[in-house]
């Protein structure tokens, strides 16, 4: 902001820019406008329609009549598979979340040790995280067979019996978690950047004082690395809600599973929007989903100021 | 997000990532402690490594083999003909040319829109931009779902659906993420290498297609490396706009696949393999951008 439009003009000159000012200002305007025009043409006037096709009966073709809170009020009072959805996406994002943050923390800090083959162990580690889509989710249905499955031979090995994974309804969204464990590379390679930040005669001086390594991990690590800690917590949760695909392809074209315990949140939306055709059912779930999402955000930054340390100041 | 990706008084400068990759190996005696990390991560990666190997094994076993229980770690026999059965039995170089063609798309709209609009909040002063700035970053937190289904009747409206432009228009639109990104190593390039094109009477549009460019071409790669991998991936775009079998995606393609071989788990997992084997390809061409994306990310929160 070292030449903001009032450092060129003094005060009262505000509405008349110099020539070279306004050339300025409007090529500014020109090197946003794609951004601008994609907030408004796909992000804003769309959800602007969906909030008033959420008061409606509307159904992509013809119908779309205004039926007041109908929606909401169904949902709520009327809708037992909108709450089971809403209770697998929360259980899924409140396993997930802290899970693959340890994980990725804790392989971070291992990965950031000085010892041979390092290289090559980071490569590894960071190697799933960049695979996704349908082929992950077949390998891991293969995995997952109850008996000819990798994982339940490997079980088998240490004399337990694994349970029926994918096919039994209390260990359908574990078996998605610890899917989803297997590629905490991408948050572990985030977090091994931040440490290599870390001035290192912070841990100098520490030592000097005796203080031991979990004292030093706990003092210095940890808050030197919680704005990153913070930004993954808030990315993941928001994707968290995202959840989608995994239900869709790993249960029979989105039946929701055993039970309906792999029915996610947006899953039931997408049956209900392109299956049945409710769009403005699922507009207003769309909405709700983002309130939600909306407010554990709020609380996500409110709660931040706790614990989060931002060297330099709270800017 | 919002406060502390806003202020750029990092360690470092955004500009200089620290290279994750960079650690001087002295040749010396391992101490104890060093030993027992060196075998649990040696472990760990054996386990990480399990699932891609269970893959290929699977994909060269026989059906029979594949029923068998104990399973097997290496197949009895091998059989590549599984690869050509596979190949010949859904048109999977169709569907190879459709993803290749999206990534293409996406590639170049996300590296060439996501740095022009970047330039813009970086490098010029107007009126409104730390209003539209903050908008940006608020855009960061609405799901992708909330947009889904009007976003759908938008292009349904203007009779795009069946076609790759719901795909390939967002592509040329920025995405907050990046722009973000590109944003913050962009206030780190130092003023005194523009101002000179600057007073030489140069727009902005030279200064961003001739400095400004060539300056972040490692920022720029990460950003390409991420967008063919993200198009490569995307499976619920293909599988809302596009229904004629002609236009399916590598993603969409597998999934039907499915269908006609059921069972046929050896089908199944070389289709996986042919799927997944690109991006493992280009995961150990392009490591280095992969890293230095991630850098970039880490490095604006700092």
């Amino acid at each position: 902001m070292k030449t903001t439009a009032q450092a060129r003009a003094p005060k009262h000159a505000r509405k008349k820019l110099s020539k070279l000012a306004r050339r300025e200002e409007l090529q500014g305007y020109l090197f946003i406008l794609p951004w601008l025009i994609g907030l408004f043409g796909i992000t804003l006037f769309p959800m602007l329609f969906s909030l008033y096709g959420s008061f409606t009966d509307y159904d992509v073709t013809s119908r779309m009549n205004f039926i007041g809170i109908d929606n909401y009020a169904r949902m709520f009072a009327d809708d037992p598979l909108f709450w089971k959805s809403l209770y697998n996406t929360l259980y899924y994002v409140a396993l997930m979340v802290p899970l693959t943050t340890i994980g990725s923390v804790l392989l971070a800090l291992m990965l950031n040790e000085k010892i041979a083959g390092m290289r090559v162990f980071r490569t590894i580690y960071y190697l799933p995280a960049v695979l996704s889509g349908v082929g992950v989710y077949f390998l891991w249905i293969q995995l997952l067979n109850p008996s000819t499955g990798l994982i339940n031979t490997m079980l088998g090995w240490a004399g337990i019996p694994g349970p029926a994974w994918l096919s039994d309804p209390m260990w359908t969204k574990p078996a998605i978690i610890m899917m989803k464990l297997w590629s905490v590379g991408g948050g572990m390679l985030l977090y091994l950047a931040s440490l290599q930040g870390v001035p290192s005669q912070l841990y100098e001086s520490a030592k000097l004082d005796g203080a031991s390594a979990f004292r030093r991990f706990w003092h210095i690590t940890l808050p030197m690395i919680s704005p990153v800690i913070f930004f993954d917590v808030v990315t993941s949760f928001i994707g968290g809600f995202q959840i989608f695909q995994e239900g869709y392809v790993m249960t029979d074209s989105g039946n929701g599973g055993p039970m309906g315990s792999l029915l996610f949140y947006n899953l039931y939306m997408w049956n209900q929007a392109f299956g049945l055709f409710n769009m403005g059912y699922a507009m207003a779930m769309a909405w709700v989903l983002f309130v939600i999402v909306l407010v554990l955000t709020l609380i996500n930054l409110r709660m931040s100021k706790r614990w989060v340390y931002y060297e330099g100041g709270d800017d | 997000m919002g406060r502390p990706a806003l202020s750029s008084t990092g360690k470092r400068k955004s500009g200089e990532p620290i290279d994750a990759y960079n650690v001087p190996v002295r040749k010396r005696r391992m101490k104890p402690r060093e030993v027992f990390l060196f075998v649990l991560l040696s472990v760990g990666s054996l386990l990480f490594l399990l699932p891609l190997w269970w893959m290929i094994s699977t994909s060269l076993k026989s059906p029979q083999e594949i029923a068998q229980y104990p399973p097997t770690f290496i197949p009895n026999e091998f059989h590549f003909e599984n690869y050509m059965h596979t190949w010949q039995a859904a048109p999977f170089t169709l569907y190879a040319f459709n993803t290749l063609m999206l990534a293409f798309f996406a590639v170049v709209g996300n590296v060439l829109m996501n740095s022009f609009i970047a330039y813009g909040f970086a490098r010029i002063a107007f009126r409104g931009k730390r209003f539209w700035f903050s908008v940006l970053l608020a855009t960061m937190m609405i799901p992708g779902f909330v947009t889904l289904i009007p976003q759908y009747v938008l292009f349904s409206k203007l009779h795009l659906v069946g076609t790759y432009y719901p795909l390939i228009i967002p592509q040329f639109l920025g995405s907050a993420f990046y722009i973000f990104m590109l944003r913050q190593f962009y206030m780190g390039i130092p003023k005194e290498l523009t101002e000179a094109a600057k007073i030489d009477g140069a727009n902005h549009l030279y200064i961003w297609a001739r400095i400004v460019i060539p300056l972040s071409k490692p920022a720029l790669a990460a950003i390409a490396v991420f967008a063919f991998n993200g198009a490569w991936n995307d499976f619920l775009g293909p599988l809302l706009y596009v229904n004629d079998e002609v236009l399916y995606t590598l993603q969409i393609g597998l999934q039907s696949f499915r269908g006609s071989v059921q069972t046929q788990w050896n089908y199944l997992m070389a289709g996986s393999v042919i799927v997944l084997l690109p991006v493992i390809i280009l995961f150990f061409l392009f490591q280095k951008y992969f890293i230095e994306g991630m850098n970039l990310t880490a490095g604006t929160k700092g």
